[in-house]
């Protein structure tokens, strides 16, 4: 075949006033995976939203193998070939494997569900991803979130598309899980899908992509061969500056024991653990996704009651935590579901800055909005929290900033524990870079944090402590300067 | 759009529907001379004080992310229980205050019910509706019940010579909406329900007494309700165990035309009270014109519905 499988030239795109796109091209040969890179806002969702036919772009041209691209709509794009994965799961939970990899195109005879056809149909999709043996007649909602992603992809496969959009699909993927859907993807680039592949992790780009496309403010900033092409050389791209380490190293002193966790249980996810943070210390929590490691910070915050064990902080001891007496002793958690648990999306970002402590901008259970603003607007400069003003609803704002404001709430309160559930997931670069100085300002400042994260470089970078956990135990903890990826991933796997 | 001039769209929605019925209402033959007096406000004014007043309840609720289905029959209980002691010869402040007590103890068994068990309120609330509604009959004897007069007879009337008074009850409405605003805006608890509305495991995770405050929000609208049922008794001056079917859904519209999304974490009492008001004129004025029942029905069928479709448009397709 010659030329590309697919061209974009000069598409430009605006909202009112606002320049979303301008003359951006992108070229996709077949069989490559193309890296869409930029930081949040620079445009990206725009043009995957344009190319699999949800928005129709204000100039510009776009061509399929040589022939005017220009879909109605998704389902049109999805016929002609071009077919979207993304980021959140969009299964029907209720439904069976079979019936949601076929929605919208069931094999039927007069109506009727034409079930031998359907299997194999189901069957066949998966089974080019290499899943043979998946229980087809199960509801989806018992399957992991990797699980339900190989679905999703399995839907997308049935109208044999051209090319495959993932829009951050390993964002809420452990690294094994990761792996995995890296085998997916060579068996499709395998078998001439190109595949445009949009992801906040730099690193995957190097392990699966052939090339890049860098947009920046709208813009074509670069597009070249991966080959060659470094992480670093990526983000200064993004972000038009040097990134010079994205991790802070500030000199901190550890000091005495803040929060000691012994025996804590819960069934059936977590078996007996115990550890011990310090003053000043940032203790980090690897481990595979169901390993134990949200269990465990959730049962030492009281959000899970434990089945056995008991939390001293700051040497008191409590055997029955609540959420609201962990607040009171000084302890903070950032969820690592920010839309589900971490925020009340349609409420003001004042709100979700101050609400353990609302009683405290009054008196008798008044509120001084005045007191209550002034708190808000300080950390909205401090963190430079991009919102309009602090009555906007925290739903309006992008994710980094939604993540900013989640964690302000533990620096309004203040807590001096802070335990930081994947506190930067889905969030660019930039924001990124603002967290971990942020977490690294706070232990020199003498508080104390765990942080969990699947992202190994985060823990490596930012701890000095780091943990692992398999199976619901705490298979080894040792000071950072032990700890390397590899290290790190076999104790996680389970292979010590 | 700036944020100034969406907060006005967004508040004054309710208020230009408002303005709108009664515009609609004011300009025919048939009610031109009379529909705009003072006189007819002060009428509907009273009329609409029985779902003023359960809107507010309703408001507290539907903001922490429930509904309550059982009102009507709390209503009819109330006003049955407050008939009855009456005839045994209770004061009219004693009464007040018992059916006040009565309805919050019923909304304290609802919230205790869905936020102990864990049950959807809808559920809980359709159990009550039946419980309720049964007591009521059971307790009437399944009859009206009588009493000599009371001053509680003279809260709802608009017939008074002096003319110009607003009725007690219309007062009553009016304070209870100021203060529910405020407390619902300005306290603690108030944003503590929008929290949990909004989300509950977030609002838990930040410590609001998520189960507590549930229980709480369910007893005090229970209050306003049991208030309700006690202007429901003023206004027929017997007890009926058989009034008020249906008056939950009135109330959940007027709370729902109000800009309330039934999601929770979303809804003013100012909205609320203007949705009271506009199903008020558009009972009002269909009776002016002549138009018969079912009509009225259908036209305020039309109005939920073209409400909360006008309130997504304006909040750009969210629900």
């Amino acid at each position: 075949m010659s030329g590309p499988r697919l061209r974009l030239g000069g598409i430009s795109k605006a909202f009112g006033a606002t320049r979303a796109l301008l003359s951006v091209s992108l070229q996709v040969n077949a069989g490559e995976v193309h890296a869409l890179v930029g930081e949040n806002g620079a445009g990206k969702s725009t043009l995957l939203k344009i190319l699999s036919g949800a928005q129709e772009p204000d100039q510009g041209v776009m061509e399929l193998d040589g022939e005017a691209y220009r879909p109605s709509g998704p389902s049109d794009a999805r016929e002609r070939g071009v077919a979207m994965i993304y980021q959140e799961v969009t299964l029907a939970p209720h439904l069976s494997v079979r019936e949601n990899i076929l929605l919208g195109s069931e094999s039927s005879r007069l109506g009727w569900i034409d079930a031998k056809r359907s299997r194999e149909r189901a069957q066949g999709a998966l089974a080019v991803l290499g899943y043979d043996h998946f229980p087809l007649e199960r509801a989806t909602s018992s399957f992991t979130i990797a699980e339900q992603q190989v679905i999703e992809i399995a839907r997308a496969l049935l109208l044999k598309p051209r090319v495959l959009i993932m829009d951050e699909p390993t964002s809420s993927l452990t690294k094994a899980d990761t792996e995995k859907l890296f085998e997916v993807i060579a068996r499709l680039k395998g078998q001439g899908v190109s595949i445009i592949y949009v992801s906040h992790f730099l690193e995957e780009f190097g392990r699966i992509c052939d090339r890049y496309t860098v947009l920046k403010d709208g813009e074509n900033v670069g597009t070249g061969t991966m080959q060659g092409a470094t992480e670093d050389h990526l983000v200064s791209l993004m972000t038009g500056r040097q990134v010079e380490d994205l991790y802070p190293r500030v000199e901190r002193r550890i000091g005495e024991p803040v929060l000691e966790a012994s025996g804590l249980e819960r069934a059936p996810r977590l078996g007996r653990t115990s550890f011990t943070l310090r003053n000043g210390e940032i203790f980090g929590l690897a481990g595979l996704i169901g390993a134990g490691r949200t269990d465990l910070v959730r049962a030492v915050f009281g959000l899970d009651r434990a089945d056995s064990g008991e939390v001293a902080v700051f040497g008191r001891r409590e055997d029955r935590p609540t959420p609201r007496k962990s607040w009171g002793q000084g302890l903070g958690f950032l969820s690592e579901n920010r839309k589900e648990e971490g925020l009340m999306l349609n409420l003001s970002v004042r709100d979700n800055m101050t609400l353990t402590k609302l009683g405290s901008y009054g008196r008798m259970g008044w509120i001084d909005h005045g007191r209550q603003t002034a708190a808000a607007r300080r950390w909205t400069q401090e963190l430079a929290v991009k919102c309009a003003n602090p009555g906007q609803p925290v739903g309006e704002l992008s994710g980094g900033n939604q993540q900013k404001v989640a964690l302000a709430r533990l620096l309004e309160h203040p807590a001096r524990i802070l335990l930081l559930d994947e506190p930067t997931r889905g969030i660019d670069v930039g924001s990124k870079a603002q967290i971990y100085e942020i977490i690294g300002r706070l232990a020199a400042a003498g508080k104390s944090v765990v942080l969990v994260s699947s992202y190994l470089p985060e823990l490596l970078g930012l701890c000095d402590t780091i943990g692992v956990m398999h199976r619901g135990e705490l298979v080894a903890v040792r000071p950072r300067g032990e700890w390397s990826e590899p290290e790190l991933l076999r104790f996680a796997v389970g292979k010590d | 759009m700036t944020p100034l001039l969406r907060a006005i769209v967004k508040k004054g929605g309710p208020f230009i529907g408002l303005i709108l019925v009664i515009a609609i209402f004011s300009a025919p033959s048939e009610t031109r001379g009379y529909f705009l007096t003072y006189h007819n406000f002060k009428i509907i004014l009273t009329q609409s004080v029985i779902v003023t007043i359960g809107s507010l309840g309703m408001t507290l609720i539907i903001v922490s992310g429930a509904i309550d289905l059982s009102v009507g029959s709390v209503v009819a209980l109330t006003g049955v229980s407050s008939a009855l002691l009456l005839q045994h010869g209770w004061g009219a402040a004693a009464t007040t205050l018992a059916a006040v007590a009565l309805g919050g103890l019923i909304g304290l068994v609802n919230g205790t019910a869905v936020a102990g068990l864990r049950m959807p309120s809808f559920i809980i609330t359709l159990g009550m509706l039946g419980i309720a509604r049964g007591t009521a009959k059971w307790l009437a004897d399944n009859q009206t019940v009588s009493y000599d007069t009371s001053p509680i007879n003279q809260w709802m009337t608009t017939a008074n010579p002096s003319g110009r008074a607003l009725p007690a009850g219309v007062w009553v409405a009016i304070v209870l909406a100021l203060a529910t605003s405020l407390f619902l805006k300005k306290t603690v608890f108030g944003r503590h329900t929008f929290a949990l509305g909004s989300n509950e495991a977030a609002a838990r995770l930040c410590g609001v007494p998520t189960v507590r405050l549930q229980i709480m929000v369910f007893a005090l609208a229970g209050c306003f309700f049991g208030l309700s049922g006690l202007f429901q008794l003023s206004r027929l001056r017997l007890g009926d165990p058989t009034v008020a079917v249906g008056l939950e859904l009135d109330i959940i519209a007027a709370v729902i035309i109000g800009g309330a999304s039934l999601s929770g974490g979303a809804g003013t009492v100012l909205g609320s009270v203007i949705g009271a008001l506009i199903m008020a004129v558009l009972r009002n004025g269909s009776q002016q014109m002549g138009w018969p029942n079912y009509f009225q029905e259908i036209i305020i069928g039309v109005v939920i519905i073209a409400a909360v479709f006008l309130d997504r448009f304006r909040r750009g397709g969210k629900a």
